[in-house]
């Protein structure tokens, strides 16, 4: 075993870690501990954009923003956190051109900027163009970017290194922040990070569905890390179903291909979406939009033989703008299905794809351990925190955004905390949790396997807590993750090995998905109405009076060592909107 | 749409339904140091889809077959760059491979990309080939006060250093490429394309210093044109006419 000490640690090497690592490394000494190399990260898979109110092409600003925010949420947002979100887009954008992100520019020479579902002018008059952009490859071009500056700003990382266990230590009465244990991949050794401040910024928990646009290490390590240890986790049973995934496979194809004028249709060439969302149309809001996609599968106007998808429809626009727009998606198409966009309907279904919950936090990034209560020194930023920005339905182009306002925030606010405190002292043996979970995992003879489990819990949440949800179908997911966690105990690995253990990560990982799957449903069951991308059959409407509020689940262990989840409720922040009906 | 008959999608929907499962035999160079010091080839069965990527058929041996199977991937469709690798000898993205593509009547070969260490299996050193990059000063360097709004750019000028800007730092460019295979010191392609990035766009100041760093013995003059990096981006950058860019760019002083 090996311990560091670094003023500030950042665990996770996507857009927020290292727009927190650009901010923090010029005022503390920090390290980077990323599972993944910092370009591997999902950050990279983003495409349409990133919403500001520049108004470069267009009348806009951020009170308007701000309210398609707070409206797209179901009104679930945080008000206040929005408003920063909004007014901190401007300069969130300025900075990324001015570190070299390469975006479509206007004929002026400005950053040119596209419609995006939701994003209206003036309070849902109509779509307004507000996603800066470059072509369909934004996520990368911010990632790329952020890399490359922390190239410059000398960035410390430590690549494939995955963090497991998250330090708290009481001190005269506070819970604070003492560190976190990781195992680095190539040799299986164990790192106890001391530091004065550790930020978590690790991404989102999609793989828990079997249809998806995450990556296969999107398994909720931070999260699972931080609620182990006792600390709560905000809104987990909202989930964003993205409407356009490639039919099965689930790889998006971003939404900015309806900004450019692709139109979805059923098997009747019918553009559906105007039944729906009669302003707005193909550009409502996402939760709306996957709903009406499964309404007219279910009602029997879905594509192909077995009629469960639809179609993208691009055939109507221009080679020149497809290409000029969105080479990566029509490649895509190309290459995964065998179909030419500029001549053929692209099959589309919903696919699992953000975490609107997370690690609960203010809006300087700081983690809160009840509703009120920060924990000194511990920080979290983009879709593994919850600010919440994004309430029951984010915005699309507001995750670009966030990563990058609130990665921000996180880094300086960090860095500051690390000037002004002392290291906490270590608990005694502090790898002890992670040595023992390890140990388990590579001795065990137990007979269950990994993927078996993993499979199931997959399929069992894309039939139970997907688009649709019902008591009945929630209540399934909740007894089969039950007995998931219960088999889990018995699962064993091939690879015994300490060099670049695959086999025991994905373990580990695998027990983490069941942990945050069994949040998932148990909040999802508890809240009896719809709202965002929570859709109750069985309460099909929102109920301000009971529900307006966020749902905060612990963890807690009976004397008997069970574990179980215990919800709590937290009032939301409303500043300027109140809640109203929500139409597209 | 344009037409009411949908022929191309249909037929892919039908094939689809359909669902033919073939068997496919994976010829897999395996090595891991903690068991022998000598790397060997593993035959593995696998019933798939032959719609199915290249990393599908390495899932199912790895989860169904044998655990210790070791590779890295990530997003599975192509912008991470986690697992190029040596497949029927061409350097290709696991994830944007399909297994009909290359003729699944024969053994598929997969084997680690050529020129790094092997560390176990697919799984190579990557730290020489991220050093290379960071040599090149792979970031936008500017002089003076900056403006308060974005800086402006032409939509020419952008499109000049577009093709550059996807670069997804697999390495399959660099590790195809014959002079890094016999000098790992030589930068490769992957890291040229890089500065090539920086060096023609408009917005940057540091074009002569990163013209000067790849002037160097071990830089651009070291590349012999054989078009293995173009074949081998998964991005379809053509690598080659970048790095002719940069050389040209080092004798007329013009970027």
């Amino acid at each position: 075993m090996k311990i560091h000490k670094y003023d500030t640690v950042i665990v996770g090497a996507g857009g927020a870690g290292m727009r927190a690592a650009i901010e923090s490394t010029k005022r503390s000494r920090t390290a980077v501990l990323t599972k993944l190399y910092p370009t591997r990260s999902h950050t990279g898979a983003a495409q349409g954009g990133m919403a500001a109110a520049l108004a470069n092409v267009e009348e806009d600003n951020w009170e308007w923003h701000t309210f398609d925010t707070v409206k797209g949420g179901d009104y679930l947002v945080d008000q206040d956190a929005a408003e920063i979100l909004a007014k901190e887009a401007i300069d969130a954008v300025l900075d990324l051109e001015k570190m070299g992100l390469p975006f479509n520019r206007t004929p002026d020479g400005t950053i040119d900027q596209r419609r995006f579902g939701g994003h209206s002018r003036n309070h849902g008059e109509a779509p307004v163009r507000r996603s800066c952009y470059a072509a369909d490859r934004t996520g990368h071009m911010i990632l790329q970017t952020l890399y490359q500056n922390c190239v410059k700003e000398g960035v410390e990382f430590f690549n494939e290194f995955y963090v497991l266990d998250q330090l708290l230590v009481e001190e005269d009465g506070v819970t604070k922040s003492a560190g976190v244990v990781a195992y680095e991949l190539a040799t299986g050794e164990i790192h106890v990070f001391q530091a004065k401040s550790v930020i978590y910024a690790s991404g989102g928990t999609g793989k828990f569905f079997k249809v998806t646009s995450n990556a296969h290490t999107l398994t909720g390590d931070g999260q699972a890390a931080c609620y182990r240890r006792g600390l709560p986790l905000e809104d987990m049973e909202f989930f964003q179903f993205h409407p356009t995934g490639i039919w099965r496979m689930g790889i998006l194809l971003t939404e900015g291909a309806r900004g450019e004028g692709g139109i979805l249709r059923n098997k009747d060439g019918e553009r559906f979406m105007e039944k729906y969302a009669p302003v707005m149309k193909d550009l409502a809001s996402r939760d709306v939009v996957s709903r009406s996609i499964y309404t007219e599968i279910r009602e029997g106007r879905g594509c192909g033989p077995a009629g469960d998808h639809v179609y993208l429809d691009l055939t109507h626009l221009p080679p020149e703008q497809l290409d000029a727009k969105l080479p990566d998606i029509t490649e895509f198409a190309r290459t995964y299905l065998g179909i030419e966009p500029y001549t053929d309907p692209i099959p589309i279904q919903p696919t699992a794809h953000y975490a609107m919950g997370g690690i609960p936090t203010n809006v300087e990034g700081e983690v809160l351990r009840d509703n009120t209560t920060v924990v000194p020194g511990l920080y979290a930023a983009g879709e593994v925190a919850c600010v919440s920005v994004h309430g029951a339905n984010r915005l699309g182009t507001n995750s670009l955004l966030d990563i990058n306002v609130f990665g921000k925030r996180s880094g300086i606010a960090a860095a500051a905390y690390a000037h002004a405190h002392d290291f906490v002292e270590l608990p005694e043996n502090p790898a002890q949790q992670v040595i023992d979970l390890v140990e388990q995992l590579r001795n065990s003879t137990g007979r269950e396997r990994v993927a078996d489990l993993r499979l199931e819990l997959q399929e069992t949440m894309d039939a139970c807590v997907m688009v649709f949800r019902t008591e009945q179908t929630i209540k399934t997911a909740v007894d089969k993750i039950a007995e998931l966690r219960e088999r889990y105990r018995n699962v064993s690995v091939q690879d015994k090995g300490k060099r670049f253990n695959t086999d025991l990560l994905e373990a580990i990982e695998l027990g983490n998905l069941l942990d945050l799957a069994e949040v998932m449903a148990v909040s999802a069951l508890a809240r009896k109405e719809s709202r965002g991308g929570h859709y109750r059959e069985d309460y099909p409407n929102r109920d301000d009076v009971n529900f307006m509020r966020h749902t905060m689940a612990y963890r807690e262990v009976d004397a008997d060592g069970r574990d179980s989840v215990r919800l709590d409720y937290k009032p939301v922040v409303v500043t300027r909107y109140q809640p109203m009906e929500r139409k597209y | 749409m344009a037409t009411p008959t949908l022929s191309k999608t249909d037929q892919m929907e039908a094939a689809a339904a359909a669902s033919p499962f073939i068997t496919v035999t994976f010829r897999i160079r395996r090595f891991n140091p903690e068991i022998s010091e000598e790397s060997t080839w593993q035959d593995f069965q696998v019933e798939i889809d032959p719609k199915e990527r290249v990393l599908d058929g390495l899932h199912k041996i790895k989860w169904d077959l044998d655990g210790t199977l070791t590779f890295r991937r990530s997003c599975a469709h192509g912008i991470c760059g986690s697992d190029a690798m040596r497949i029927n000898g061409k350097n290709r993205l696991a994830c944007k491979t399909l297994i009909k593509d290359i003729n699944p009547e024969k053994p598929i070969t997969v084997e680690a990309i050529k020129g790094l260490t092997v560390m176990k299996d697919l799984i190579v050193d990557m730290e020489p080939f991220f050093q290379a990059y960071r040599d090149v000063m792979p970031f936008l360097v500017t002089k003076g006060n900056e403006p308060t709004r974005e800086r402006l750019q032409s939509a020419e000028d952008r499109e000049r250093f577009d093709d550059t800007t996807k670069c997804i730092l697999c390495a399959a460019c660099t590790s195809s490429c014959p002079v890094f295979w016999n000098d790992g010191q030589y930068f490769g392609p992957a890291a040229i394309v890089n500065a090539h990035r920086f060096i023609f766009d408009s917005r940057d100041e540091a074009g002569e210093q990163r013209l000067e760093i790849l002037n160097d013995k071990d830089g651009v003059w070291r590349c012999r044109t054989t078009f293995n990096c173009t074949d081998a981006c998964p991005r379809g950058i053509e690598v080659t006419k970048a790095i002719q860019e940069v050389k040209r760019a080092l004798i007329t002083r013009r970027f």
